[in-house]
């Protein structure tokens, strides 16, 4: 049998119709259309309705949900902005100074941070609206983790489809027993985990270097990027624990700095991955003709390289951006008062002797999507660009 | 991890300044080094490092002291416990005796296993791939044992199989939805980019706030329902105290919010199929479901497995929404692998918590790779041969 088999269909149309006038194709009757939309309709009543009903709530008072479900509002209810003010109403510390307050605790707790391993410094207690903190606590977080993820993620994207690489399979074997021997050290013989991994760490890179000669399996760039990239598997949960006693070692818990490094690194395997995608279907004229001008590679990367791609980068960015503004897993294990994020406040909400707050709630979950939905809608078309590549070219 | 400087420098030098090279030179010399090292780095210390120091918490007991936390290694205690202690009834779920279904249901997948490993032996597999394949159909067996032990067989399910379920029922309803949209729009429907938009919103939304609407919306006495429920006489049910309802509302927040990523990369994955091929077959006469079968779908199939892969993985880490809507209940209906690890460090319970993180960490690599090589790959070859 070659091909596919189509059943003979009966054509009830005239010899003529069918000799002279080519089938429908590109087109779709009536009938057609309206079956399609109404499918269409009633998904979108499913996507909408869940966002309709949160942003109603937001101006429903304790009377309106509690005696039953209403819809509209200024017909079946009169909206109010309870919910809203609720927000800022129980909270002694919210008044106009918040902003300046927001500054100095950022500077003070990045400050108590650097010199924490030195001398001790107490770090200031958020004396500021919550609702206020928790997002801007998102905003620097976000953005931060974003602009170093990109960063890290882009350079090395960058090289992985630019430069050849040659690890040594022995590195991987060396990193393995060292990484265990600094585990050891510092459990059974009481060093400080911070000195035995570091040490451990220099070593590594010292002997990464001659460590190859001896043993001649290497592996190439398309394997360190698949290892960067199978990160992506690895349950957060898994890391978390280690990464929180790391953290608190150094009295690094509960600040900006700790999540954004964490979530650079959740994060880096999409961005990688998608960077590389851009970087490797770059034309290599540009770049080889710089490289003759004597344009250093830093140079080739942020003069030519990088505006080249800037939709995909772009692209990447938001994306990264989106992931991170949702992130709660290690939100949930790292922070606890000064740098608790957007979702940690929100599902802390949770806990009220009276239950949920549900007008008070949907307030603050409308605060909270509220930026990424007008991201998604303004910049949808980027967005989906970066979601696809993930897929398409994978 | 960068070696050297062995292809970009001819002259190798020692790492030092030369004379007469400035910082800058010195910083170029060694790009290669510096454009990877960082994310080399980050990945090592914050990713691999942590997890190989999470199997000494996996194997030790942890007691907190004045002086800090205090080790006591116990070897494989803590994943016994998973298996046969206390714990056991979180993890694997109740099971006493197996009913018939169950060892019927047993048997068939066990042979159906040796008849695959068989074929694998007689096509001349290489060792790497008879190990591989030894590694999942073991996997495969013992998940096919817990399931008939336990639901077959009418007894209580642990997390385990509650994270595959929302892995495997979750991503197919949800494969199986977002391909038909696609293919829906991806038709010459009138407005469809209209549709595209706003099928796409949910993605961007915190899977906490989706938790949290489809709480308040599954409300039987306040939400927008509630009529409903009363007519259909369940005006004093409680979704939220049945297990297999309590399961499915998860299923249904996850579908809202991940069924526009597999709409939108499967609709791209629709409009990237060759017109004239589609054109050619309606000119034959095919109807078009034949279309879909024949021309369509084999060429969507390798975007449609990779987007498959992305979402499992996804899948595997859910946390946020069985915490939100149900909290891991009724009992422990809804809770999943990371959920049970979460909630045994809350009880300071670090050993298992950890030895939870490396069962789900083994279970997410053993599926993930199986279906990577099983499927995926071998989908992307049969598209390019």
């Amino acid at each position: 049998m070659s091909g596919p088999s189509y059943k003979i269909s009966r054509d009830h149309r005239s010899l003529r119709q069918r000799l002279f006038e080519p089938p429908a194709v590109g087109k779709m009757s009536l009938m057609a259309n309206l079956v399609a939309w109404a499918i269409l309709l009633f998904w979108s009543l499913f996507v909408l309705f869940p966002i309709y009903w949160v942003v109603i709530t937001a101006f429903k008072d304790a009377a309106t949900v509690n005696n039953g479900p209403f819809f509209i509002p200024f017909i079946d209810f009169q909206p109010t902005l309870k919910g809203w003010t609720a927000q800022f109403a129980t909270d002694p510390y919210c008044d106009a100074w918040s902003i300046g307050r927001q500054l100095v605790l950022l500077v003070n707790n990045l400050f108590a941070f650097i010199v924490s391993p030195i001398v001790t410094i107490d770090r200031m207690e958020p004396q500021i609206c919550k609702v206020y903190l928790a997002y801007t606590n998102s905003f620097v977080i976000s953005f931060g983790a974003t602009a170093l993820c990109i960063a890290v993620g882009s350079m090395a994207a960058y090289a992985l489809a630019r430069i050849s690489y040659k690890p040594k399979f022995a590195n991987i074997v060396a990193f393995v027993l060292l990484s265990l021997a600094a585990i050891v050290a510092s459990n059974y013989f009481d060093v400080h985990w911070a000195i035995s991994g570091s040490v451990a760490l220099a070593l590594f890179f010292l002997l990464a270097r001659s460590l190859g000669r001896r043993f001649k399996t290497t592996l190439g760039n398309n394997d360190i990027l698949f290892w960067i990239v199978s990160q992506r598997i690895l349950p957060p949960i898994v890391v978390i624990i280690p990464v929180y006693m790391m953290f608190q070692s150094v009295r690094m818990i509960d600040t900006h700095l700790a999540l954004i490094i964490v979530y650079a690194v959740a994060n880096l395997p999409i961005v990688v991955w998608l960077m590389h995608d851009f970087f490797v279907n770059l034309p290599i004229e540009l770049e080889e003709s710089a490289q003759l001008d004597g344009s250093s590679r830093f140079e080739i990367f942020w003069d030519i390289v990088l505006p080249l791609t800037r939709p995909g980068l772009a692209a990447t960015t938001l994306l990264t951006l989106i992931l991170n503004w949702n992130e709660y897993l290690f939100a949930i294990f790292l922070t606890t008062a000064r740098a608790q994020t957007m979702p940690i406040m929100v599902a802390a909400k949770n806990t009220g002797e009276r239950g949920i707050l549900w007008w008070e709630m949907c307030a603050i979950i409308m605060i909270m999507i509220l930026p990424v939905i007008i991201m998604a809608i303004v910049l949808q078309r980027y967005i989906a660009k970066g979601v696809l590549l993930g897929a398409v070219k994978g | 991890m960068p070696d050297g400087t062995a292809t970009s420098q001819p002259g190798i030098s020692p790492a030092g300044l030369f004379r007469g090279e400035s910082w800058g030179e010195w910083l170029d010399r060694h790009s290669r080094t510096f454009f990877i090292a960082p994310a080399v780095t980050l990945v090592l210390l914050f990713a691999i490092f942590p997890t190989f120091y999470t199997i000494v918490f996996a194997i030790s007991h942890v007691r907190f002291s004045a002086t800090g936390l205090k080790f006591r290694t116990v070897w494989f205690e803590n994943f016994a416990a998973q298996f046969t202690g206390n714990q056991q009834v979180h993890f694997l779920g109740r099971f006493t005796s197996m009913s018939i279904a169950g060892w019927v249901f047993t048997l068939v997948i066990a042979g159906a296993l040796l008849w695959w490993l068989y074929r694998a032996v007689v096509g001349g597999t290489s060792w790497v791939g008879l190990a591989g394949r030894l590694i999942s159909a073991a996997m495969a067996m013992f998940i096919a044992l817990l399931f008939a032990a336990t639901l077959l067989s009418g007894n209580q399910w642990g997390t385990l199989l509650n994270t595959l379920f929302y892995v495997v029922v979750g991503c197919s309803i949800q494969f199986v939805i977002g391909l038909m949209l696609a293919f829906l729009c991806s038709q010459p429907v009138i407005g469809k980019n209209f549709f595209r938009v706003l099928f796409f919103i949910p993605l961007m939304i915190t899977p906490l706030g989706v938790g949290y609407a489809f709480k308040m919306i599954l409300d039987v006495t306040k939400g927008p329902f509630q009529p409903f429920w009363q007519l259909i006489g369940l005006g004093n049910w409680a979704w939220s105290t049945d297990a297999w309802a309590a399961r499915w509302f998860v299923i249904l927040g996850d579908s809202w919010q991940w069924i526009p990523f597999i709409f939108i990369v499967l609709l791209a994955a629709l409009e990237n199929v060759p017109k004239d091929h589609v054109e050619a077959a309606q000119v034959d006469g095919a109807s078009s479901f034949q279309i879909f079968r024949e021309i369509t779908w084999p060429q969507i199939l390798p975007v449609a497995a990779t987007v498959m892969l992305i979402r499992m993985i996804e899948a595997f880490k859910i946390v946020d929404l069985p915490n939100i809507m149900t909290a891991g209940g009724p009992g422990i209906a809804t809770e999943s692998m990371t959920l049970h690890s979460l909630f045994l460090w809350r009880a300071n319970n670090m050993g298992d918590s950890a030895a939870v993180a490396y069962l789900l960490l083994i279970l997410t690599v053993v599926v993930c790779s199986s279906f990577f090589n099983f499927v995926v790959l071998k989908r992307i070859r049969g598209a390019r041969a």
